[in-house]
């Protein structure tokens, strides 16, 4: 990653405070990871299993292939989930993530039609809970998945309160 | 369903009047099951040119004698199990034979209404009423009506859309209009000579038919690409030309007024604040003549066109009246990307450009075809910036601004400093701006 990022330090002095990121927890990480090894690792075991009885134990070394993409999927997934933060302003509410194709998005509460929180099955099974914000634009595109359950029910109730109180039409 | 009691309670406190449709409606569902017969037989010539041989005479009475009254049946029960009602805040419609629907729209978020008469609605006296929803899908409309009351109603929801007093509202009647801009048939059909789609489309019916019998031979093949394409050539200039004949822009306490059309005749009304965007295009045949042509969004409404063409110093007046307190920045006072952004977007990076007053932000883009659109502050409804990898390179970036019309106005290739500092700006100019807006109902206040 390039150091010298453009919106840490950027700010001009009409925001008193810098806004105050907060990263995910830990627990999107690791469930990613978790999936990545599970899935990499049969499919490693199964093609090595399969080319070593076919084809002859030399063919088994193209089982290294998935574990050299594990390998590198851990430090990409590491990478990604670094890059997500979010911070709650007074007015609005900014996301920031992504490392090759960085996005940071800007959602005024007062334009929010509708805060979701969403868990899947294994979503659940970690202890995960995605928050999802939806205005009248569909290209707004503000999800902040991997949050810990409490901490996503606080932030739908603290955005909806802070929408209803700052409503706009459109 | 709630409970008995609990809905009569409420449809206690307010009666409602319930009203039909024109009676002329009925002949208009008529046609469904006769469009069917004919839909069947263009998509199978051959089994419909069969079977029209083995009819004979009885057997087409009897036919007919089903088909009419069936078809007057359907067509009369669908207008008889259609009612409208307008409360102190919504507009209720009930319809469906089978399948029950009641749609209750809230006058304050209605985005337009467009009255429209086709040609045959013109000859029948009656008109049809549209009404433009956010986050519907399918027009709710009204048809038909008597054109008078048509005419009425449109005044009377715009009134009670408004915020006037329910007793008052229908009283109001239709808020007198002051012509902004008329566009000349003269102008009209010469911007159309002017425009490169037109050419193109009939250049593909004129060429692409005959290429196609040398190769194939065929007379069906020939047909079913011709047919077709001498349609989109049909439609983009001559259907045009007649669609936007005579078209007359107008101002009035109500809002926006847009009147056209050679056969069929649209009024469209859209109410203040509602406009999401304007977008000024400048097709490239029509910049030595210094002309535009102005289009709009708003939110859950299918019309674009505001101006279909225009001297510019006239369309920036009438985007003026549009979007109140809004000076169509120059093309001198929007800033370039810098010149590294070349590197992203070889040769068109010239077209792009950016200006942020303190009430719209507008961009550029199109080389050849420029187009400048403008988003007021106050209808923005979140900020994006995004990176690829070679624009970090380059250090550029791009500003996405998302409006509620789903569309997003882009400045792109912004040096990546000033893309952060637009980023904050904008997401505080929209703060400030959106707390300057009108209410919903312009005239409450």
């Amino acid at each position: 990653m390039e150091t010298g990022s453009p919106r840490g330090t950027g700010t001009t002095g009409d925001e008193a405070a810098e806004p105050v990121w907060t990263g995910l927890p830990p627990g999107l990480l690791r469930m990613r990871r978790l999936l990545l090894v599970v899935w990499l690792g049969l499919i490693a075991l199964a093609l090595g299993l399969l080319l070593g009885l076919l084809a002859g134990p030399g063919w088994a070394a193209f089982a290294l292939l998935p574990l050299a993409l594990m390998a590198w999927g851990w430090v990409l997934l590491g990478r990604n989930w670094r890059s997500w933060r979010y911070a709650e302003r007074a007015d609005d509410l900014l996301i920031s993530r992504g490392v090759l194709w960085r996005e940071e998005t800007v959602v005024p509460y007062g334009r929010m039609q509708l805060v979701e929180v969403t868990s899947g099955p294994v979503e659940r099974h970690f202890g995960l809970a995605s928050v999802q914000l939806h205005t009248a634009a569909a290209a707004t595109d503000a999800t902040i998945p991997g949050l810990d359950p409490a901490e996503a029910e606080r932030l739908r109730d603290r955005l909806t309160e802070l929408g209803e109180a700052r409503s706009a039409g459109l | 369903m709630t409970a008995p009691g609990v809905d009569d309670a409420v449809r206690a406190k307010e009666p409602v009047t319930e009203r039909r449709l024109h009676p002329i409606t009925p002949l208009r569902r008529a046609w469904a099951p006769v469009a069917v017969l004919i839909g069947w037989a263009v998509h199978d010539p051959d089994q419909a040119q069969r079977q029209l041989t083995r009819l004979t005479a009885t057997t087409l009475l009897i036919a007919l004698a089903v088909l009419v009254p069936a078809a007057a049946l359907y067509g009369f029960l669908t207008w008889w199990f259609t009612h409208f009602a307008v409360t102190e805040s919504e507009l209720r419609i009930r319809t469906g034979l089978l399948f029950r629907r009641t749609a209750h729209i809230r006058l304050e978020r209605i985005q337009a209404i467009d009255v429209t008469q086709p040609l045959l609605a013109r000859v029948a006296g009656v008109a049809k009423l549209k009404l433009d929803v956010i986050g519907t899908d399918k027009k709710d409309e009204l048809a038909f009506l008597g054109e008078r009351e048509a005419r009425a109603l449109r005044a009377e929801l715009l009134a009670r859309a408004a915020g006037f007093a329910p007793e008052t509202a229908h009283e109001v009647g239709e808020a007198p209009a002051q012509v902004l801009l008329r566009t000349p048939p003269l102008h009209l059909a010469i911007s159309l000579v002017l425009t490169g789609a037109t050419w193109g489309s009939l250049a593909a019916a004129l060429v692409v038919p005959p290429v196609l019998w040398l190769a194939t031979h065929s007379v069906w093949t020939v047909l079913a690409t011709g047919v077709p394409l001498l349609g989109a050539a049909a439609t983009s200039s001559v259907g045009r030309f007649v669609g936007e004949y005579d078209w007359t822009v107008g101002e009035s306490p109500d809002g926006l007024r847009i009147d056209h059309g050679l056969l069929d005749r649209t009024h469209e009304t859209v109410p203040p604040g509602r406009v999401q965007t304007v977008r000024i295009v400048e097709p490239l045949l029509w910049r030595r003549r210094g002309w535009v042509r102005v289009e709009l969004d708003v939110a859950g409404s299918s019309n674009s066109v505001l101006v279909p063409v225009a001297p510019r110093e006239v369309a920036e007046a009438v985007v003026a009246r549009v979007l109140p307190g809004v000076t169509v920045p120059a093309a001198a006072a929007l800033s370039r990307p810098p010149r590294r952004a070349g590197r992203c977007v070889p040769l068109w990076w010239r077209g792009y450009g950016l200006a942020v007053t303190d009430t719209v932000f507008a961009a550029r883009h199109g080389l050849l075809k420029r187009s400048l659109a403008l988003v007021p502050h106050a209808k923005v409804q979140s900020v994006r910036l995004a990176q690829g990898p070679w624009e970090r390179l380059w250090r550029l970036a791009d500003v996405h601004v998302d409006t509620g019309a789903n569309k997003t106005v882009t400045a792109r290739l912004r040096d990546a400093q000033e893309a952060a500092e637009l980023l904050r700006g904008q997401s505080e100019r929209s703060r400030t701006g959106r707390r300057d807006a009108r209410p919903d109902r312009w005239m409450a206040s």
